[in-house]
């Protein structure tokens, strides 16, 4: 059924040690040890390219219940450098279960541990903060050594490791509507169908390199009149922000974190859409700077990272939080309509609400810890959230934003000035 | 929000008595939300019958009624108190369907009376069936499709549409009789001609069949400015086809993907949205089966719904009370605030005191929930689960492993099974014969995997997901490893971490439980405790709520203050209701009073006790040796010397509790109150006898019989009729009067079998006036709150019988002498804390009446005089402590806490105005009357006997006898209706007691129906009768007849004598139950209602307790 898993330990920097089982890969792994509180949603986790750089621990102590399967990844691989679980399940149970999530890890590379009193650690990391963590074969002591001499987290960007490399239009379906009826079988088998087809593999099972030129970068083609163009700033984008704006008739191309502004608006985008994706937003100079130029010149959303570059470039600060908003249970309350939503979370860095330019209010804020969640420009088509609206996993309260974005692309259209000699009609 | 608006009084409806299907969440609920509202400055006016519930306590709401639940009385309650606003989506399906009543009667539009929370309106479209369907559709949520009709072409017609399999449901129906699923036509024309057939209204639903799918359920709440959070889902490990409230129920699901739980989740919320709740809700969802189930049923339909909306509980319910425990979310508490206009932003959160109500749980555990069903007591019972709930209580385990709750949650439920390695011994050649739904599953299901099949195997065969059954399959494997390998740490460990109790391992690797113990403390191999915060760690929590796990960091780590632990009294079950819970709540109340903190363990999940906010620490912990002991060590502290060990409780906690005395003496742990020893005296009957007759203290004679031989030998000493139960058992199980010596054999067996000690007790049955009172005693003196007189003569099992306070017809020199036996009863014992005696009194006729009719002696002259003889003595709280603490403000449990902690009696009652002795009566009148669930439970013969079969109870109170009986026969429904008609069936040993009754009934106006020989005694007596046939096979209209047509509305059936009369009757009382009418099986009980329709005659009062008490 399984290989002979033997012992590892998990080691954090302040020097405490776990015992556990091996759990995924043979070998050692270095990260930041972060956890979420979600009860579902473990693959779609793994595959979040904002858990770039990190051990993911799911609070929840059942992992593997479900199994894993074609339809719940949310990028190309496994995006996390380790994973630390209470128990995994090693005979899983679901319709669509196509494997352990041991076997997973295995396929793709990544270490784990299993066996953890995961509730320690997560009490450990809320009143200590967030810590480097080694998961490793080795004695205590050794993997100490090991671990200071590891790269910390938050001292090298991520963002670039996890982006695309190409260039590409996103033709996958709409996704899981929250509301729709079908079935999640045939879906998912459709959406493996359509990615293995068209895009080589992306399917995320089998672990792909992630430069691989995967997609099909011809963006500026097959314009339809009707459908708005969005391009997606590809700082470790989930497919559901590209299912979920699919979903509402737009066109969508993905352009790599290194895009320019300029090379941006060359799409001719009806909208621009700034991802999520892991890391300090200040290692983002780069990005910073292409925001600026693109706001004002075309309606801006930026969700989690998008959303700190989009304050950083004007002129808001952001901070580290203690140990992040990670989960699927954060209310948080949208002050134009005072309603509370409930919403995904995946974020170890908030922006700063003192100090705050005068041209952005604060659109919603957290009600567990009065962070700022959301920003909107006074004058300017530039709305910005610090959660996920595109769930996955998570509560699908927030969809209605991607909603407010395609209204605010739509109403904005007439006003915005296309870049100069940018009319292809 | 506040506004000048919102309202200042409101009316809180309770749920009533507790019967299957609504058990005692709703006095958890209802006390939270009186909490609740009074912290935002609301009066809050309670109406509740039962008088057992915390809610009722005065000091939990501003004014008290304990009076009946119908609109008559509520209606006069309005116009009393003229509250502004009423709230009645916290009493269960009772306070729903009054507001509704209310509302519909336009009682509260004539009384300006605001509805709090959800809208009539939303409740209607929830529990309208068309209604509902129809906004399903509007919200596009899927439900299964169904058709009622009345022919068998027209069902054909209806499956055509709908698709095969479908469910035929006949339309009023009890228990689904003529039903079934039908896969295919031929099937259907036979189950729909007899479903029709069987229809009262020859009509029959055809549904589409969701048998095998996935039940889940989603407790989600909604303010009123259309904020909507889920609490907790929960997914059942039975498939549909087995009601809610009798299926293991895991939290949070654990078989879904985030997509599949997401999907629920908005549907949910969708639909509480669409309904305009204003509060708690619960919605029950199917959801399509895996692929092992799925094969094994009818093909579904790909491109049909992934899932179906079942059903919507527009209120807080069973299942919220299971929510808010397992997850520490106060579901009710924010219900009530949502009620008053508030937002679920503005609430703030009673767990971490920092954020507020607007969130959603995350766990980091496994809550595992199991059914607690009433089979032991009726062993006759039809013990297959269907649509009709029959589960009494519950019990929930949390672990961080689902093997491990589901363990603990197997050694909780005390229904004699331990744990999960028992088999019925009829299983023993060829394993279980099926594996159908019934109270034995889980069993089944295990052996079925321990005799070789796989788990697969096994889903396939049940519709249970293979996530469940393999977890049975690694606890066989277990098993297994330890009966085969040396038990070595590791080993050991492996076994904890699955859940595995100490005795089981000891009996697996054959050792003693405490061998186990002991080499698991050398191992160190022990329990830590993690709380359950709503947030799985992410924030600090104010809330001291532990379970045990087996890992590596204790969050449950002692603060060194002084404090004592309360052992609560576990799942309810018959013999074992609220009434112990009330105790243990008010234990810890009066610990925290003398400032020790209060330690609360509890497995009982619809409980005030756990609360997070009753006690200091609450341990949800299973009630057994191994886990009290573990938990007292852990708080002890690491190194604890004998000083920092906490004493422990055990007289609240009903029979569980008291069990558990005799382990913690054998431990050396310390028991505050009386001693172990005292519990074995009184319950040990050669120690007791030893005792009672050194201090001449008279007792029905008799004996304790080992064996049947000498139980012949004691009868024959005794003489006939004989009282035959088994020792150390509440409740009177397996106890009853036997009149010959072929019935001693043959329930003597039962009775042994029953016994934990097999012991088994035979002693003389006295016919006479039945007395109870419960005291406190210090060992020297003792304080009677008052004296209870029976309305049922002896025989009739004291949790059965009307009770009513004061004493009716004693004389001065009855009291006395029951107040000295008190008194001399808990010297003797050396008793320090409640005690409960039972006396008979014999002489001066069994029925004595009451209020001035009949009276002492009326027809017992010639009888020898009166004698008082102690027939039973419980060195603990009692059911009726809750009773008469209320009803004579004797605060019985508090007095009985000061004690146990060592201060005087005097001193005790000193500081609370009160003086040792029997209290001066107060000027009212209270009867209490049990409440059964007999409709519910199929198969189950409704006589009173020695045996308790009762669930619940109510109370009527009033300033004279007949208003009080009338109100609580009222409040129980077996009041009777003037001018009805009656059935009269009496056993020949009762027929000489009939005629007061007969003449009673005649002069009141009542129709008597009656079978041959009860026909011939009335027309002797002179009054016009109509005979009936008793034989079902008979020509003419049967007694069953005239019952299910509505001819009669009350039955009298008597029972006493031989076991032919029993079967003969056994359908008489069998339809009366499902037709809901009242049936008296007492001759006293049913001339008690006929007299109390004087007292309704003379309208009964309305006024809240403190008004009676004050008079």
């Amino acid at each position: 059924m399984t290989d002979d898993r033997g012992p590892v330990r998990l080691v954090l920097e302040d020097g405490s040690s776990y015992e556990g089982t091996r759990l995924g890969a043979e070998g050692e792994t270095t990260g930041e040890v972060v956890f979420n509180t979600s009860m579902t949603g473990y693959q779609e986790m793994l595959t979040d390219p904002s858990y770039g750089g990190q051990i993911l621990m799911p609070t929840y102590p059942l992992i593997g219940n479900y199994g894993v399967n074609a339809a719940d990844v949310e990028s190309r691989r496994i995006q996390v450098r380790g994973f630390i679980v209470r128990e995994d399940c090693e005979r899983p149970s679901h319709s669509l279960s196509e494997g352990t999530i041991h076997d997973y890890l295995v396929e793709n590379g990544v270490v784990g541990i299993s066996g953890i009193d995961t509730r320690a650690i997560t009490r450990k990391l809320r009143s200590s903060g967030v810590m480097m963590g080694i998961i490793t074969p080795r004695e205590t002591a050794d993997a100490l050594e090991a671990l200071k001499a590891a790269p910390r987290y938050g001292e090298f960007d991520v963002v670039h490791d996890v982006s695309t490399r190409e260039t590409y239009q996103w033709e996958g379906d709409a996704g899981e509507r929250s509301r729709a009826f079908g079935d999640l079988k045939g879906r998912a088998w459709r959406s493996r169908e359509h990615w293995s087809a068209a895009e080589d593999g992306l399917a995320g099972l089998e672990s792909v390199d992630a430069s691989a030129g995967s997609v099909s970068a011809n963006g500026t083609t097959k314009r339809s009149d009707s459908a708005l163009r969005i391009v997606v700033n590809d700082y470790g984008v989930k497919l559901n922000i590209l299912r979920s704006l699919r979903a509402r008739g737009c066109e969508v191309t993905v352009v790599s974190d290194d895009a320019s502004a300029e090379e941006m608006l060359a799409l001719e985008p009806d909208g621009v859409l700034l991802s999520p994706g892991p890391g300090d937003p200040i290692f983002l100079a780069a990005a910073v700077e292409s925001a600026k130029r693109l706001i004002g010149s075309v309606p801006l959303m930026g969700i989690c990272l998008g959303h700190q570059v989009v304050a950083r470039a004007l002129g808001a600060d952001t901070f580290k939080l203690h140990f992040g908003h990670r989960g699927g249970n954060q209310p948080v309350k949208d002050l134009e309509t005072g309603r509370v939503y409930i919403t995904a979370q995946n974020h170890g860095y908030a922006v700063e609400s003192d100090g705050l330019p005068d041209e952005l209010e604060v659109s919603h804020v957290n009600l567990n810890d009065g962070t700022v969640e959301g920003l909107r420009h006074k004058s300017l088509p530039v709305m910005t959230i610090q959660y996920h609206s595109e769930a996955s996993p998570g509560p699908h309260d927030s969809e209605y934003l991607f909603d407010r974005f395609v209204d605010m692309v739509r109403e904005s259209g007439a006003l915005v000035p296309s870049p100069a000699g940018s009319s292809s009609e | 929000m506040t506004t000048a608006d919102d309202p200042k009084k409101v009316l809180v409806i309770g749920s009533g008595p507790i019967i299957i299907g609504q058990a005692a969440e709703f006095d958890y609920a209802g006390t939270q939300a009186c909490k609740s509202l009074r912290e935002e400055g609301v009066e809050v006016v309670l109406v509740n019958s039962n008088p057992a519930t915390i809610m009722t306590d005065e000091d939990v709401a501003d004014r008290i009624y304990i009076e009946p639940l119908t609109v008559p009385v509520l209606e006069r309650i309005i116009d009393k108190e003229r509250p502004d606003g009423i709230l009645g989506t916290l009493g269960g399906q009772t306070g729903l369907n009054l507001a509704v009543e209310l509302e519909k009667a336009g009682i509260l539009e004539k009384y300006d009376v605001k509805v709090l929370g959800t809208p009539i309106r939303s409740i209607e479209m929830a529990e309208d069936r068309d209604l509902f369907r129809e906004l399903m559709s509007q919200l596009d949520e899927p439900v299964p499709p169904s058709e009622a009709v009345s022919t068998v072409e027209d069902a054909l017609t209806a499956a055509d549409q709908i698709g095969y399999p479908v469910v035929v449901r006949p339309a009023y129906t009890l228990g689904g009789t003529g039903g079934g699923v039908a896969t295919d036509e031929a099937q259907l024309r036979r189950i729909a001609q007899s479903g029709i057939s069987a229809s009262r209204v020859g009509q029959v639903l055809i549904e589409k069949s969701l048998l095998g799918w996935k039940e889940v359920e989603y407790e989600v709440m909604r303010d009123g400015a259309g904020n909507v959070i889920t609490i907790c889902n929960m997914e059942n490990l039975d498939p549909m086809g087995v009601h809610t409230g009798d299926s293991i129920v895991v939290a949070p699901s654990q078989t879904l993907n985030d997509k599949d739980y997401q999907r629920l989740r908005t549907a949910s919320l969708n639909i509480i949205t669409g309904l305009g709740i204003e509060g708690g809700c619960n919605v029950q969802l199917a959801y399509r089966p895996g692929a092992d189930v799925e094969a094994t049923l009818p093909p579904i339909d790909h491109d049909g719904p992934m899932y179906y909306v079942i059903e919507v509980n527009p209120r807080v319910s069973r299942s919220s009370a299971l929510a808010s425990k397992a997850t520490g979310y106060p579901i009710a508490r924010v219900a009530a605030k949502i009620a008053l206009g508030k937002t679920l932003d503005e609430i703030p959160n009673a767990v971490t005191q920092k954020t507020t109500a607007a969130f959603e749980p995350a766990l980091d555990y496994c809550v595992v929930k199991i059914p607690r069903w009433p089979f032991d007591k009726f062993p006759t019972g039809d013990r297959t689960l269907g649509t009709q709930m029959k589960a009494t209580g519950e019990v929930m385990a949390i672990d961080r492993s689902f093997e491990s709750a589901l363990q603990k949650a197997v050694r909780s439920l005390e229904n004699g099974r331990g744990s999960l390695l028992w088999e019925d011994p009829a299983w023993a050649d060829s394993g279980p014969p099926d594996l159908v739904a019934d109270d034995d599953r889980l069993w089944k299901l295990i052996t079925t995997i321990r005799r070789g099949s796989s788990a697969e195997d096994v889903s396939r065969r049940t519709g249970v997901d293979p996530w469940f059954t393999r977890a049975l399959e690694r606890i066989v494997d277990m098993e297994r490893r330890l009966l085969a390998e040396d038990l070595t740490p590791g080993l050991m460990r492996s076994a904890k971490r699955l859940g595995f109790p100490d005795a089981q391992i000891a009996t697996l690797a054959d050792r003693l439980p405490e061998q186990v113990r002991e080499l698991r403390k050398e191992w160190g191999i022990t329990p830590v405790y993690k709380m359950v915060d709503t947030c799985a760690g992410e924030f600090e929590a104010v809330t001291p709520y532990f379970y045990s796990t087996y890992e590596q960091e204790n969050e449950a780590v002692p603060d060194g203050a002084e404090s004592a632990v309360v052992l609560g009294s576990g799942p309810i079950r018959i013999g074992q209701g609220i009434e112990f819970d009330y105790c243990s709540v008010h234990a810890a109340w009066a610990l925290q009073a003398a400032g020790v903190q209060a330690v609360m363990i509890n497995s009982n999940p619809e409980t005030v006790s756990t609360d997070f906010d009753t006690s200091d620490r609450l341990y949800f912990e299973p009630l057994d040796e191994e886990s009290v002991r573990d938990i007292i060590e852990n708080e002890g502290g690491a190194d604890a010397d004998d000083s920092q060990i906490p004493p422990s409780m055990v007289q609240f906690g009903g029979q569980t509790a008291i069990n558990l005395s005799q382990s913690l003496g054998v431990a050396g742990l310390p028991v505050l109150g009386s001693e172990p020893s005292v519990i074995d005296a009184a319950t040990d009957r050669g120690k007791f006898d030893e005792i009672t007759s050194r201090h001449g203290l008279p007792q029905p004679p008799g004996g304790v019989a080992r064996n049947a031989e000498q139980a012949m030998q004691i009868a024959s000493n005794i003489g006939y009729p004989v009282l035959v139960r088994p020792s150390y058992v509440l409740g009177g199980r397996a106890m009853e009067i036997v009149q010959n010596s072929s019935e001693l054999i043959r329930f003597f067996e039962t009775a042994m079998e029953a016994s934990p000690n097999q012991t088994v007790l035979v002693d003389r049955y006295l016919e006479g006036v039945e007395v109870e009172v419960d005291a406190v005693c210090d060992g020297e003196e003792v304080l009677i709150p008052g004296i209870m007189q029976h309305i049922e003569r002896a025989g009739v099992h004291s949790g059965d019988s009307m009770a009513v306070y004061p004493a009716q017809s004693l004389t001065d020199a009855e009291v006395d002498t029951i107040v000295d036996y008190t008194r001399r009863v808990g010297k003797a014992l050396g008793v320090k804390g409640l005690m409960n005696i039972q006396f008979v009194i014999t002489g001066g006729g069994a029925y004595r009446g009451f209020n001035g009719r009949g009276g002492a002696g009326a027809n017992g002259s010639g009888e020898h005089a009166p004698e008082v003889y102690i027939i039973e003595v419980n060195p603990r709280s009692s059911r009726t402590i809750p009773f008469i603490s209320k009803i004579t403000r004797v605060p019985m449990v508090r007095l009985a806490v000061d004690v146990m902690r060592g201060k005087s009696l005097v001193d005790a009652a000193g500081e609370l105005g009160l003086e040792p002795g029997l209290a001066p009566k107060r000027n009212l009148v209270a009867v209490k009357a049990p409440v059964f669930s007999m409709s519910k439970l199929a198969g189950v013969d409704t006589f009173l006997g020695p045996e308790m079969k009762s669930t619940g109870e109510v109370m009527g109170i009033d300033e004279d006898f007949n208003s009080a009986v009338a109100k609580a026969l009222i409040a129980s429904s077996l009041d009777l209706r003037p001018s009805s008609n009656i059935l009269l069936s009496v056993a020949d040993g009762d027929k000489a007691d009939a005629p007061d009754l007969v003449r009673e009934l005649s002069a009141s106006g009542f129709g008597i129906y009656a079978t041959s020989g009860t026909a011939a005694m009335v027309r002797a007596l002179g009054f016009e009768v109509t005979e009936v046939e008793k034989r079902l096979a008979g020509e003419g209209p049967t007694v069953v007849d005239i019952i299910e047509d509505g001819t009669v509305a009350a039955v009298v059936n008597t029972v006493t004598g031989d076991r032919q009369t029993l079967q003969d009757g056994f359908h008489i009382r069998r339809s009366a139950a499902e037709q809901r009418i009242p049936c008296f099986t007492s001759l006293d009980t049913a001339r008690c209602a006929v007299e109390a329709l004087h007292g309704e005659q003379q309208q009964y009062n309305i006024r809240t307790l403190a008004e009676y008490l004050e008079r």
